[in-house]
């Protein structure tokens, strides 16, 4: 039993073989990715749309350059600059490009659950590609896979999520991915940041980072907005650099082959000294934008599958 | 004309008691058991006042495409409900005597029901200068509400309360801390925190409640907390009513029957304004009502377009439709043994009806004859595009449910039946 989903909306509704299916195929893709000729043939003939309804360079690159590789015919659609600003809903967008016939659906929506609205709207499938504070699935993905390829497993490993976790999708779905796979997660962060009742999902919550990095095996910054960097959740830049900063003092409590992560892009002396952000020793977050790709091949490629499966049985 | 109503198990409000028996009524008025000139047979079906639903929206004036008075009538007709007590959370809001004057006329041209209009506190309902209470008073307002827009400005609303006390008036609260709630859409929680949904403490519903106290308090103004939904509020609540404050307060039907997790994969017709709740707060609400700290319970019925309910969680319009599930969604709690049937009917007849001042809501010689007879037991799956209001957000379609209004009665007149 793999990964039979039609859509890939969130890790939450996601079974740990469904999610241990995505990274085995991405191994592959990560081997292609780093030969010479790196096509293959998964998505032919098939179109993909990737609607970011919120501006990203990095991820609509990362789709985009996936869909490429696979084949896919790509499109991108800015939406923030489009039907929307003439007061078409959401609704009525999905149903204009639906029509249109694609195959794969790349959607990114500022608002919780917006993706999961639009799924149920469209024949095609939906790749969940980041929605408000809700998921991101991929980037949960791609983080197990760096995590698994650098630890040679992905259970029984101590991870600290460190930053602005109420904001956060990308801590959401590495909860709920880590916990699956049954690691032990801690959250650390000033409670401003942290969402209500979070020890409800299984994590251990911490304010001080030096006791919640302590002896843990992967350390997850997290990037902090700009704009909740004054006054409104934190006194100050420099204040939240000196508790919750990561640098080597900090990091020196986790253990000595502890690796570092972050989603990007990152605030350098925001959330992360930007030393030890090169440090290739220990930071793997060049990896996490090569796993990127990789991952959403494998999760593009697995939807095709389950869409054309779907049609025939 | 005498018309006699037999073979029913009268619910009478008053000594909360259930009991085999008749009801007569005479030109619209109930009176004392004699010789009659028709007979009814109700079958062993229950006899109990007409439902008042205190905080019905209608679309009018504004939105008239959501609800109109005539649809909101006939909605109300066929769930049971004899009166209905409207906001003034229109557009414009129901601020002067002059707006008020003509929603009544209409009212009265097209609606089967009952209706009662309370008007807003603040003009514009805007929190800056108080209405014209007085004037407001002497053309029909019922009470004086601001609804959701709670007025921020402690200081204006104490001179509102204590300019309505000099006139007598009802004032009608909701109890939520206006800048806590702002853009939230959801209670926090294990709940909020899994969907990313922005959220609002339940605490903020405590703390509207005792700054409002404190201002009944030095007012003396008799006060009426529209929706208490939250557990925390309740030994608050109580302490001020054990204190004889003229304090009353109500809830909604889907905050006694729903919780957060109902929103499940963001189903926006369960979007409510205040946001559905924690189990916890819900079990915590019905047992309020048991003991009687909350008085009222009401349908909140707010009528939503599709346009304004398909959007994403976030930005879809709250509110749910009511009139019609008022009475079969209130006997879940009856069927499943949270609330006893003669206390749920005296939370939406006679209680709204004492603290409105209105001589319906009871069975007893001299109360008009605004009846309904219904079934309790009989099972139904609920089809919302059978709702007779025009719009259909109900957070009970596709729910299976018990109990239909067989006929309804308006001073003694039949206004539905099925």
């Amino acid at each position: 039993m793999g990964f039979k989903d039609k859509h890939l909306l969130g890790i939450e509704p996601m079974r740990p073989e469904a999610i241990v299916e995505i990274l085995d195929l991405a191994e592959n893709y990560v081997q292609l990715n780093r030969s010479q000729d790196k096509r293959a043939e998964s998505l032919t003939g098939l179109t993909q749309i990737n609607m970011f309804f919120e501006n990203s360079t990095r991820t609509q690159a990362s789709f985009e350059l996936a869909g490429k590789r696979l084949g896919a015919n790509v499109m991108n659609l800015s939406m923030e600059a489009s039907s929307l600003k003439k007061g078409e809903t959401l609704i009525d967008t999905a149903l204009t490009l639906n029509a249109m016939k694609p195959d794969l659906l790349i959607v990114r929506h500022p608002q919780s659950g917006a993706v999961d609205l639009l799924a149920q709207k469209v024949n095609c499938s939906v790749l969940n590609a980041g929605d408000g504070r809700h998921e991101h699935p991929t980037q949960a993905l791609l983080d197990a896979l760096t995590i698994r390829r650098a630890k040679g497993r992905l259970h029984r490993l101590s991870i600290a999520i460190c930053g602005d976790i109420a904001h956060s999708r990308v801590a959401r779905s590495n909860i709920i991915l880590l916990g699956k796979m049954e690691n032990r997660v801690r959250v650390i962060g000033p409670s401003t940041l942290m969402p209500s009742e979070i020890d409800e999902l299984g994590v251990e919550v911490y304010q001080d980072m030096r006791t919640g990095l302590k002896d843990v095996d992967v350390v997850m910054m997290l990037r902090l907005q700009k704009e909740r960097m004054d006054g409104g959740f934190i006194p100050s830049e420099r204040e939240y650099y000196y508790r919750y900063g990561l640098n080597k003092e900090k990091l020196s409590h986790a253990k000595g082959d502890a690796i570092v992560m972050h989603p990007g892009p990152m605030n350098r002396g925001v959330e992360i000294d930007g030393e030890l952000a090169d440090d290739i020793n220990r930071s793997v977050i060049q990896e996490q934008v090569e796993m990127g790709v990789a991952i959403r091949m494998a999760a593009m490629h697995l939807l095709a599958r389950n869409d054309k499966s779907g049609k025939h049985g | 004309m005498k018309t006699l109503l037999t073979n029913a198990k009268v619910i009478d409000p008053v000594a909360e008691t259930i009991s085999d028996g008749e009801v007569m009524f005479e030109n619209g008025i109930i009176i004392p058991t004699e010789t009659a000139d028709e007979t009814f047979d109700c079958q062993g079906q229950y006899i109990s006042p007409g439902l008042i639903d205190l905080g019905v929206k209608v679309g009018e004036p504004g939105e008239r495409h959501k609800e109109s008075y005539k649809s909101a009538g006939a909605a109300a007709a066929a769930g049971g409900v004899t009166t209905i007590i409207t906001r003034p959370d229109t557009n414009p809001a129901i601020d002067t005597p002059e707006v008020l004057e003509f929603i009544r006329r209409r009212a009265q041209e097209v609606c089967p029901v009952n209706v009662f209009h309370m008007v807003a506190l603040t003009k514009e309902r805007a929190g800056r200068e108080m209405t014209e209470i007085g004037f407001l008073k002497d053309a029909g307002a019922v009470a004086f509400t601001d609804f959701t827009n709670v007025v921020k400005n402690s200081k204006i609303l104490m001179r509102a309360l204590n300019y309505a006390k000099s006139l007598d008036a009802l004032v009608i609260g909701h109890p939520q801390d206006p800048d806590l709630s702002e853009d939230t859409s959801a209670t926090s929680g294990k709940f909020a925190s899994l969907r990313g949904l922005p959220s609002v403490t339940p605490l903020a519903e405590r703390m509207a409640l005792d700054r409002d106290m404190a201002l009944v308090e030095l007012t003396g103004v008799q006060y009426h907390f529209d929706q208490i939904t939250t557990a925390r509020s309740i030994p608050a609540l109580e302490r001020a009513k054990k204190n004889g404050h003229k304090i009353t307060a109500g809830t909604s039907i889907h905050h006694l029957t729903l919780n957060e997790f109902d929103i499940s994969d963001y189903r926006s017709f369960f979007k409510l304004n205040p946001p559905l709740r924690s189990e916890n707060d819900r079990l915590a609400i019905i047992d309020a009502v048991n003991s009687g700290v909350i008085d009222v319970i009401s349908s909140f019925h707010t009528p939503q377009d599709e346009e304004s309910k398909r959007l994403p969680f976030e930005t879809a319009a709250a509110g749910a439709v009511g009139l019609e599930t008022l009475l079969p969604a209130s006997l879940q709690l009856f069927h499943n043994q949270s609330v006893s049937l003669e206390k749920l009917i005296k939370t939406m007849t006679l209680n709204p009806a004492t603290l409105l001042g209105l001589p319906s809501g009871r069975i007893s010689p001299g109360a008009p004859a605004d009846l309904i007879i219904f079934d309790a037991d009989i099972p139904f799956i609920l089809d919302r595009e059978s709702l007779k209001s025009k719009s259909k957000n109900t957070p009970f379609d596709g729910h299976k449910l018990q109990g239909k209004v067989r006929r309804t009665i308006v001073a003694g007149k039949t206004i539905f039946e099925c």
